[in-house]
């Protein structure tokens, strides 16, 4: 059995240790927000929080998250929110990613939104230095001048 | 320009609850000979671009094409309620289904009958009759062709027809003169009188009028949607993981498939050996198809897991030892030893070349390219009670679900599609890419429950259709005083999109003629198709043209398009942004390309320097693009920066080999993308000039290669004739003077 918490809400799932927190969240959970781009924590488009970190899903084995707190793109908002039921159903990186018009097709922005709130958090002002190396995520629609607009707006905000 | 008629195109009907729907019959006009038979048994049905009124005012347009990021629900709304003088709050945009009613293949061959098949469709079309019969089942979203086609011909017409109907029912209403009435934010209103009506108050009336004939078009002066950064209306979803797509289909009780295929391609499935993975938890059944093999389980990991258990053979196959060594040395014969077709043959560049005081040659080779969009594939299938339904991100619904239906035995009628956003097309979702499709279906067709067949990120690198390798080779000829008489180019087909081996440049000489190129390796479009490569061969050889007749790049491109006034204002307009000609940062270098594709030209300047482990660097890119006018320009915008980058990352890194016979690369880190660290900065220019509207979601793709190159020749005298340019090594830096 394993145990974590998802968006604050606890999980108990019957499945194998190995199973990555990737196709927990998705195949047993339901949870599809987080999305499988390559299976080997290339591309990040699994990113999810642990504990306020950003973590590749796809080859995070569910035993290594055991007792642990789990954030997806679902829960960003009301985690960041926590007991405050009138906050916005947005936080401030999912609104400037509006705001820029940042997603294209999309399937990556889950992932670029976690990696980019996790930085934010643990650095409110990053440099372009610091952007580059902590946003390695692929887009193959090519969003990153307005994922670097979107944080930058946030940075100097 | 020819106007084509937009009066046989356009039915209106009433709605239950009092509303009314625009839309498009599609009774072939007679010149159609060819699609007319091969439509023979089909009579009248509707076309694409409906618009909705309902008793409530509100608005609904139905969009017959792919979101795949490009933002073409918006702007065809943005069309529609323009048009309608819509109050565009008051606009809902649904995906059109999966049905007839909203095919857009007729507009497309509509279009292509009179002005010319869109290029990115004439293999469709040319190949035979049965395949125009299909392409009038398609719902289809590729060739940049959505605002150009479905918008210009089907949106705004609707719009347009819908609001003088209105007009007409109001001003009946009134007993006054129609052009006494004016429409805003969803009313017509007759100002002498001081009297309004809000459309929905007139649709019912309005369903009974006969639409007019040919509706007058708004004057862009008149626009009070387009033209305007509307935001998208797909963002927000994108935003907060409630956007669905194909692989995030859950039907009630679904099931797992993992696949491997045979990976030469082209070979058979021999035997399978299951070892101990039926064994294993949640595993239902190995299923053998024809060229693969497939384990179901009731989990894709699990499925994927015991997969790796499973052993097979495929059958061996005269490929099995090919490389791309082999493929390119193909080539190299076939260009040394074929005449080729013709594609331009215009002077006498033989007798040229023998006159010429000089001649130059310069031999270009791009390599295999997988498309990798972020979505895997997939598609879920579930064929249950002689019905079917499928879900999947596809470029192309109805011919997706004429596809499944047929390879399940189900009539099209039974066939469901459900429709989902796309996580990146690139040419990879468009029909006859079938494979996924076909072997999702034949998996579905062994339960009766859903099954999701899902490639995991090495099958969808391996057994993609490649963009093709292309190999060509140039020669030019130059008088004694420097002037370009002749360019001679032979390359390797097929040629996927006719005229992307053309130049603009106003050389007396041509000879351009293509040799055979095929091999075993499936091919198929790749964002902007055949300009991709061929760009990066011509403005390329233009380049060294340029050098070796010792004229300024920029200057040369310049002289030699007198006849192309378009041409010349995104030359200059970029290159006074990108500040070419004037001092630079110490060791930067500018390098300029310029391309018209699918209806727009885009001129791009890359400054690029090299860095510290010797590769390029590409700081900044300045773009103009003249795609004739901005439906939406914020989508221009994020359009033209992620063309660049996708032909960037190409450029850069882009390289699938053949070993073997099969595809040599796995995922990402050995088919590299630029990354937020390798991402230039990104500046575009809109050049309105009112022509047609261009194509946006391909165009700005093939400039990019070659506008690095050209710079890394200045910077170091080398010239980038094979890509992609991180097989070369730039420590001999031995830059050239500015010129």
């Amino acid at each position: 059995m394993a145990t974590f918490k998802v968006n604050g809400i606890e999980q108990n799932l019957d499945v194998e240790p190995e199973m990555p927190l990737l196709w927990a969240l998705r195949d047993e959970l339901g949870m599809t927000g987080t999305k499988f781009g390559c299976g080997i924590a290339s591309c990040g488009a699994c990113t999810v929080h642990v504990n306020g970190r950003a973590v590749r899903s796809c080859t995070t084995p569910v035993s290594a998250v055991e007792g642990q707190d789990i954030t997806t793109i679902e829960g960003l908002a009301g985690m960041a929110a926590g007991a405050n039921t009138s906050a916005p159903s947005l936080t401030a990186v999912q609104q400037a990613w509006i705001d820029h018009q940042v997603p294209q097709c999309g399937y990556c922005q889950s992932g670029m939104i976690m990696a980019a709130s996790a930085l934010l958090a643990s650095n409110p002002n990053p440099s372009d230095a610091e952007i580059d190396s902590n946003i390695t995520n692929v887009c193959r629609c090519g969003s990153y001048p307005r994922v670097r607009k979107a944080i930058r707006s946030l940075a100097t905000a | 320009m020819k106007k084509i008629s937009r009066r046989r195109f356009l039915i209106t009907s009433a709605l239950v609850g009092g509303g009314v729907l625009i839309g498009y019959s599609a009774t072939r006009p007679s010149r159609h000979r060819l699609a007319n038979t091969e439509l023979a048994q089909g009579g009248e049905h509707y076309v694409t671009s409906l618009l909705k009124i309902e008793a409530d005012n509100t608005v609904t347009v139905y969009v017959p094409h792919s979101e795949m990021g490009q933002g073409v629900h918006t702007s065809l709304s943005m069309m529609a309620a323009d048009e309608l003088d819509a109050d565009w709050e008051l606009v809902n945009i649904e995906q059109a289904p999966a049905i007839d009613l909203f095919a857009n293949g007729d507009i497309i061959e509509g279009f292509a009958s009179e002005f010319g098949v869109p290029s990115f469709l004439e293999g469709l079309i040319s190949v035979s009759a049965i395949k125009v019969a299909e392409l009038m089942n398609m719902q289809i979203t590729g060739g940049s062709s959505s605002v150009r086609f479905t918008g210009e011909f089907g949106m705004r017409t609707a719009g347009a027809a819908a609001r003088q109907m209105l007009i007409e029912c109001a001003a009946t209403r009134w007993g006054v003169a129609a052009d006494e009435c004016t429409t805003q934010l969803s009313h017509v209103h007759h100002n002498a009188s001081g009297r309004s009506l809000a459309y929905g108050e007139l649709a019912a009336e309005a369903a009974l009028l006969e639409p007019p004939e040919d509706p007058v078009l708004k004057d862009p002066s008149q626009f009070n949607i387009m033209g305007k950064a509307i935001s998208r209306v797909d963002i927000p979803a994108k935003v907060d993981g409630s956007a669905i797509y194909g692989l995030d289909a859950k039907p009630a009780g679904m099931l797992y498939a993992a696949i491997r295929f045979a990976p030469v391609f082209g070979t058979k499935l021999v035997s399978v050996d299951a070892g101990d993975a039926l064994n294993r938890r949640g595993i239902k059944r190995i299923v053998e198809l024809e060229d693969s093999v497939a384990v179901v389980a009731d989990s894709y990991w699990r499925a994927k897991e015991a997969l790796k258990l499973v052993s097979s053979v495929f059958e061996t196959s005269a490929n099995d030892n090919t490389s791309s060594a082999d493929i390119y040395a193909g080539f190299e014969r076939s260009l040394a030893d074929e005449n080729g077709s013709k594609v331009i043959e215009e002077g006498d560049t033989e007798a040229a070349m023998e006159l010429a005081a000089d001649v130059i040659e310069g031999n270009y080779r791009v390599p295999y390219l997988a498309h990798a969009a972020m979505e895997p594939m997939n598609c879920t299938v579930h064929i249950h009670d002689d019905k079917v339904d499928v879900w999947t991100s596809t470029q192309d619904a109805l011919g997706i679900k004429a596809r499944v239906a047929k390879i399940a035995g189900i009539a099209e009628d039974d066939a469901t599609f459900h429709h989902s956003y796309l996580g990146g097309g690139f040419g990879r979702r468009l029909p006859f890419n079938w494979n996924v499709i076909d072997h999702a279906t034949l998996i579905a067709k062994e339960f009766d429950v859903p099954v999701k067949t899902v490639l995991s990120r090495e099958d969808d690198m391996q057994q993609d259709y490649y963009r093709p390798a292309v190999a060509s080779n140039f020669k030019a000829a130059f008088d004694a005083e420097g002037n370009v008489l002749a360019w001679h180019n032979r390359f390797t087909g097929p040629v996927q999109t006719p005229g992307a081996s053309h130049i603009p440049y106003a050389i007396i000489n041509q000879s351009i003629r293509v040799v055979d190129g095929d091999t075993h390796v499936p091919i198929a479009a790749w964002r902007s198709v055949d300009h991709s490569q061929q760009t990066f061969f011509t403005e390329s050889f233009v380049d060294e043209i340029a050098h070796r007749a010792g004229k300024n790049p920029y200057q040369f491109r310049m002289e030699l398009l007198q006849q192309h006034p378009r041409h010349r204002k995104v030359l200059e307009v970029a290159a006074e942004a990108a500040g070419y000609g004037q001092n630079l940062p110490e060791g930067h270098a500018l390098g300029i390309a310029v391309q018209e594709s699918f209806g727009s030209i885009v001129a791009e300047i890359a400054e690029v320097s090299i860095g510290a482990d010797n590769q390029p660097v590409v700081h900044k890119v300045t773009c103009a693009i003249d795609c004739g006018w901005a439906v939406n320009p914020d989508t221009v915008e994020a359009q033209v920066e992620s063309g660049i980058i996708f032909g960037l990352t190409a450029a850069m890194y882009g390289e699938i080999t053949i070993e073997n016979g099969r595809v040599a690369q796995n995922n990402f880190p050995d088919y590299e993308m630029v990354r937020m660290a390798t991402s230039p900065e990104i500046e575009v220019h809109i050049v309105e000039s009112g022509e047609a509207l261009g194509g946006l979601g391909e165009p700005a793709t093939p400039p990019i290669a070659a506008a690095v190159t050209n710079a890394i020749y200045i910077l170091t005298g080398q010239r980038v004739r094979e890509l992609p340019i991180k097989n070369h090594d730039f420590s001999r830096v031995n830059p050239l003077a500015q010129v």
